[in-house]
């Protein structure tokens, strides 16, 4: 899966890429040459006492001191480029990716499960890979370089590291594939903790009320627990590893030495070289290391590919017309054609053989119980989906042959759930059209209810909205909404449960402000009182994705069973008790 | 690292900046603390239960230090050895070079082991301790003040117990032996470094301001970089979760092209902060190898001309070359480790903070017993405000006989819920009293009061835990028939049996697997098990849809039957049945009286029932006649 993600992002780096491999090569030569060079200091001028050879060695030394360093920068430049425009270029494509789904899609995988791969998985892969860029490339040059130049200085000694590298490998593994599915457990143990901890501050009303304390204390003293246990064995196996690396390193130098001293005692090697040996054995583990935490960082990157992969892959149900409508009447004319909706691969259908048209100046009402198919209905209006048979037709035109803008101009939506953006009231309002004067934002927060608030707020329009709207109540939220569709000013109105948060009397005043803005607009209320949609045009009767009435209030009370039965339902709710 | 004559970082640092949980996160700037000494003094006391052991990690790495320091040496002396036996006649002396090796190796062993062995050490010293301290602040959080908990935010109180803690732990576990190791090694290295060689250490020595200045000049630089990174990173992200949960509602208000405008323009400037905190901080890595590796060469030439001239020996140069690659390594270590240790020593700040926050009064000494309470509630004179200036309730009186009811009404916002706070004792009276049967219930254990009160609140609180145990949850000691008589009889049974695991079925972390109104009925079952004399209910208004609302309406009167009982109200049932109506309008109780007495005032009750009621019960009433 990585492979994959890296084939194709950081292909536009290749050159890139290939600067970095050819600078570290000569800047890792130039650092491992040193050792040799050293042998030489030892073997000609310090034996020999030949003081001009040491200086010449010496100078040689220092240039290549500096070659390695300019080289070794230029490399981290090139290679930090690559990695991070590999992140940014992935970042670019996902958003647009995710910004080009439908509602579909986004509920698929959910808001938050996109948000994580988009933040989290994206920095994860791309750490990976910038440090692959930078730093890791060179482990193996290193590997490469010296094992050939150990080989060169004294090729039997060079055996040590046959014995050394599997050595060094095996224990390092042995200790990280402990480690890692620890790491894994610590996480959910944090996570339990923080979900006690989080139950118990959001519900110390309740747990104080019961006097569940000591409860909830065993409760947190459990998970404390066994987020203890795992975090020692956790620190315990990491802190195993530094003795482990150090203790091969250095068993393996005192072998070499050993060794090399009866190669030496026979003729066979100088002693310059056991010197440089024993920096490359050094050198040579010290990159074996590197190499194993590339592999073992390997897979949980690769995880986090994947979940990218997989967004990157998706295409969204919504395609736009080839040759779409770019022009309608906009009168608001609505009207839904047998229409039905099914998940792909559900037994049954959300929505089936729907029909009703709703016209200008009329308010068309849904009423149905939770899962009754409301929200998809409202949906497949602003083609947020679309639907599985039949039509959807606006100025009778089927949705999917109009341009999405078109259509979205034409069809505003108050969502069942009001969502704000942070900034200010004027920017949330600006949102559905930039080009509205202050006047007109004023007029859509008086018909919504609006403006008694906001002119209660010290800095009135430009009073600032957290992320959400998670700054004012929820009836506060669902009026700013409201004031942001009336913004749009088109000529379908949808109002997702709008009201639900209103008390009677608020909702009362709203409906009867809007009745003059909607005069020549279409109207569509979705709604659970029948207090708010009682005087509606026509109400459409929902159940299991069904229309089981379409009518007037009147009507629909005599000759449909379902509605009867929720207007009495409401009636006890509110009458009896 | 693997490119230069010295290793950068130690192994273990390597493993943790790999492997560990924070792996790719580019390093946060460093926050500082207030009080950095006392602080930390009032850290290391925690670690007091563990001194016994603490005492053995760092005698352990004393002997682990010295042991390792003393393996260059000797290690350097075999060389000799094979050196003087090449020059020599009589050969090399094999005997003695095994020797020195076997010991070289056994110090190695010893030291591996005693590093080992202090680290599991230590590993327990500080996870207990953090045991310890995630325990103290859970305790905390349950003997706090409700005023407290109201007034800070959640996010905040929740992050001091886990990222902070997890943040002492971390910083605890690196820099408890490490600071100590390193700097053990620092000195042990420059003694054995002084006894080969006074010049040459003067250069080792002399290369270490050297190294200081080039951290410190490219740090200052990067710092700027990372901290624009993290800014960036932070409204990026901003940007994707409002974008991706507001999706709907970016296409059909048609900002679609302008969003993703914005991000590609964010995006960028986090690529640029980013490559730049990327290159800056990765030319630390060439620019030390070219300090290490200058300090390598000096220390070949200078020492090959001392030996050249007789005043060296050959494993001396080798030893030497082994300890000025230690030397640097753990100057640099420790001024990472400053770093760490400011951020540690801040979180442990905001925990202390917490630890020291005032605790709720304390229960009277001795207390005042009320057996088998009849349920009379008076209140008396009672005064209360949040705050001084702000008076909320003044000289409220007030009687429920036992089996009344009273309702709470008024708009949003109008202060409902400080009757139950006061109630509840979650906040104390500013004067007056509210007395249970007679008897003053500050003069009560809050656990006592508190027993005799079921409550059922709009916000449905429910646990991670079976069915089962959230409505157990209202008495611990309940038979599972006394559970499914509660069940039954607030509704909750029906649906329970309607899935797949019954009352055995996990709620998840947001109880997602069941419907606002499903919740709101297993916490009325769950009152309906604590069998209170008092009972304080919240009437929902959120939408609840209409069949699921009755059964709610049905269950709430069920758990009414003969108790005394607050209820905010909102439905007219209930207001118009209440023995008494309480009329609250800016967190002031503007009227009281029951619905005939209060409607014939004329006052607030009048308007807010014509206001809210009135048209909606014409509405009714004709459609039910």
């Amino acid at each position: 899966m990585l492979i994959t993600l890296i084939r194709r992002h950081l292909l536009p780096y290749k050159k890139l890429l290939l600067a970095v491999i050819a600078l570290q090569i000569v800047a890792v030569g130039a650092t491992m040459t040193l050792p040799t060079l050293n042998a030489r200091l030892i073997d000609q001028g310090i034996l020999t006492g030949d003081t001009n050879y040491i200086l010449k060695i010496g100078a040689v030394m220092l240039a290549l001191s500096l070659i390695q360093a300019v080289f070794g920068i230029s490399a981290t430049w090139f290679g930090s480029r690559a990695g991070m425009g590999f992140g940014r270029d992935i970042r670019d494509e996902l958003f647009h990716t995710v910004t080009g789904f439908s509602t579909r899609e986004v509920d698929g995988f959910g808001a938050p499960s996109l948000i994580t791969r988009i933040t989290n998985d994206v920095l994860q892969v791309q750490t990976l890979v910038v440090m692959l860029c930078t730093t890791f490339i060179s482990a193996p040059i290193t590997i490469v370089i010296g094992i050939f130049l150990a080989v060169r200085e004294d090729a039997p000694l060079s055996l040590i590291l046959v014995a050394a590298i599997p050595v060094l490998l095996i224990s390092i593994s042995t200790i990280i594939i402990r480690v890692v599915p620890q790491y894994r457990n610590m996480q959910e143990r944090i996570d339990r903790v923080n979900q006690v901890l989080r139950e118990q501050i959001v519900g110390i009303r309740v747990i104080r009320a019961f006097v569940r304390e000591p409860l909830e204390t065993d409760r947190f003293g459990e998970a404390n627990d066994r987020l203890t246990r795992t975090a020692t064995l956790t620190s315990r196996y990491m802190s195993s590893m530094f003795p482990t690396v150090m203790l091969v390193l250095n068993v393996s130098s005192a072998a070499a030495v050993w060794i090399a001293a009866d190669r030496i005692g026979a003729g066979e090697m100088k002693v310059g070289s056991l010197i440089a040996f024993l920096t490359y054995l050094v050198q040579i583990l010290m990159a074996v290391m590197m190499a194993t935490f590339v592999a073992v960082s390997w897979p949980r990157a690769s995880v986090c590919a994947e979940r990218v992969l997989e967004v990157l892959r998706t295409d969204s149900s919504i395609v736009t017309a080839a040759e779409p409508v770019t022009a309608i009447d906009g009168s608001g004319h609505l009207e839904f054609r047998n229409v039905t909706f099914s998940y792909p691969g559900a037994e049954k259908p959300v929505l089936s053989n729907i029909s009703f048209t709703a016209v200008p100046g009329q308010t068309t009402a849904i009423i149905g119980s939770t899962g009754s198919g409301k929200t998809s209905l409202v949906n497949l209006v602003a083609r947020l989906i679309d639907c599985s048979g039949g039509s959807v037709l606006l100025d009778g035109v089927d949705v999917r042959e109009l341009e999405p803008e078109l259509l979205w101009r034409n069809a505003a939506i108050v969502p069942q759930k009001p969502y704000l953006f942070s900034g200010t009231i004027r920017s949330n309002l600006m949102f559905a059209d930039p080009d509205a004067t202050e006047a007109d934002l004023w007029k859509a927060l008086e018909i919504a209810q609006a403006a008694d608030f906001v002119n209660a707020m010290p800095e009135r329009l430009d009073a600032p909205i957290s992320q959400g709207g998670t700054n004012v109540s929820g009836g506060q939220r669902q009026r700013l909404a409201i004031a942001r569709a009336l913004v749009r000013k088109p000529s379908v109105y949808v109002f997702d449960d709008s009201f639900s948060a209103l008390d009677l009397a608020t909702d009362s005043r709203l409906r009867t402000a809007l009745v003059p803005i909607t005069a020549d607009r279409t109207m569509i209320i979705v709604a659970q009182r029948v207090s708010t949609i009682r005087h509606a045009d026509q109400i459409l009767v929902l159940e299991h994705g069904e229309c089981m009435g379409l009518g007037t209030h009147e009507e629909l009370i005599e000759t449909c069973p379902t509605y009867a039965e929720i207007v009495a339902s409401q009636l006890t709710a509110e009458e009896a008790a | 690292m693997s490119q230069g004559a010295a290793p950068q970082r130690s192994p273990a640092a390597e493993a943790r900046a790999t492997v560990g949980p924070r792996m790719g996160m580019a390093t946060m700037p460093v926050e500082r603390s207030k009080d950095f000494r006392n602080s930390t003094i009032r850290l290391i006391s925690w670690l007091r239960p563990e001194r016994v052991r603490m005492t053995l990690v760092l005698l352990f790495a004393v002997f682990s230090v010295v042991m390792s320091v003393v393996g260059p040496k000797i290690l350097g002396n075999a060389t000799t050895t094979i050196v003087r036996g090449v020059m020599s006649p009589n050969g090399i002396d094999y005997a003695s070079l095994h020797r020195t090796l076997l010991i070289v190796a056994a110090l190695y062993l010893g030291s591996a082991v005693l590093a080992y062995s202090q680290g599991f050490l230590l590993a327990g010293v500080v996870h207990r301790t953090m045991r310890r301290m995630r325990s103290a602040v859970e305790v905390k959080i349950n003997r706090l003040p409700l005023d407290y908990i109201d007034r800070t935010p959640r996010g905040d109180l929740l992050s001091r117990v886990t990222n902070d803690i997890d943040n002492i732990a971390q910083s605890l576990a690196q820099t408890l032996s490490m600071l100590f190791i390193s700097l053990l090694t620092v000195v042990g290295v420059l003694i054995m470094m002084l006894t080969i060689s006074p010049l040459l250490t003067l250069v080792a020595v002399a290369t270490v301001p050297v190294t200081l200045f080039t951290i410190k000049f490219i740090a200052t630089r990067s710092k700027k970089r990372f901290i624009a990174q993290w800014a960036h990173t932070g409204s990026l992200n901003a940007l994707v979760e409002e974008t991706f949960a507001g999706h709907s509602l970016v296409k059909v208000f048609g900002q679609q092209q302008a969003t993703e405008d914005t991000f590609r323009g964010l995006n960028e400037k986090l690529f640029d902060a980013s490559f730049g905190a990327q290159f800056i901080s990765g030319i630390i890595m060439p620019a030390m190898m070219l300090v290490s590796n200058l300090n390598y060469v000096a220390i070949a030439v200078i020492g090959g001309l001392r030996v050249a001239s007789g005043n060296l020996s050959i494993g001396d140069i080798q030893a030497f070359i082994q300890y000025s690659r230690q030397f640097t390594q753990p100057i640099n270590q420790l001024a990472s480790m400053a770093n760490m240790l400011q951020s540690g020593i801040a979180s442990a700040e905001r925990v202390f903070e917490l630890l020291d926050i005032d605790e709720q009064r304390a229960d009277p000494a001795d207390p005042t017993v009320v057996p088998e309470p009849s349920g009379r509630v008076a209140f008396e004179h009672v005064s209360f405000s949040y705050s001084a200036d702000k008076p909320l309730i003044t000289d409220l009186s007030l009687v429920a006989e036992p089996g009344q009811s009273i309702a709470i009404v008024g708009p949003t916002g109008a202060g409902k819920t400080t009757l139950v706070n006061l109630l509840m004792r979650f906040y104390e009276l500013d004067s007056g009293a509210i007395t249970l049967d007679g008897t003053d219930i500050a003069s009560m254990r809050r656990e006592e009061l508190r027993s005799n009160m079921g409550m059922v609140l709009q916000d449905t609180w429910l646990f991670g835990g079976t069915i089962r145990d959230n409505i157990a949850y209202g008495n611990l000691n309940a038979t599972d028939e006394q559970i499914i008589d509660a069940a039954r009889a607030t509704y909750v049974d029906r649906f329970v049996r309607s899935l797949p695991d019954g009352y055995d079925t996990v709620l998840d972390d947001e109880a997602s697997n069941l419907s606002a109104g499903e919740k709101q009925l297993l916490t009325i079952a769950r009152a309906f098990l604590a069998e209170p004399t008092i009972l304080i209910l919240d009437e929902a208004t959120s939408s609840v849809d209409t069949r699921t609302e009755v059964l709610i309406q049905h269950a709430m009167a069920a758990l009414r039957t003969n108790r005394t009982s607050f209820v905010i109200a909102h439905r007219l049932s209930t207001i118009r049945d209440a023995d008494t109506i309480l009329v609250m309008e800016h967190g002031r109780i503007v009227e009281q009286g029951n619905h005939a007495r209060l409607l014939a005032n004329r006052g607030a009750y009048y308007d807010l029932y014509n206001a809210q009621f009135v048209a909606a019960a014409v509405e009714l009433d004709g459609q039910a006649s």
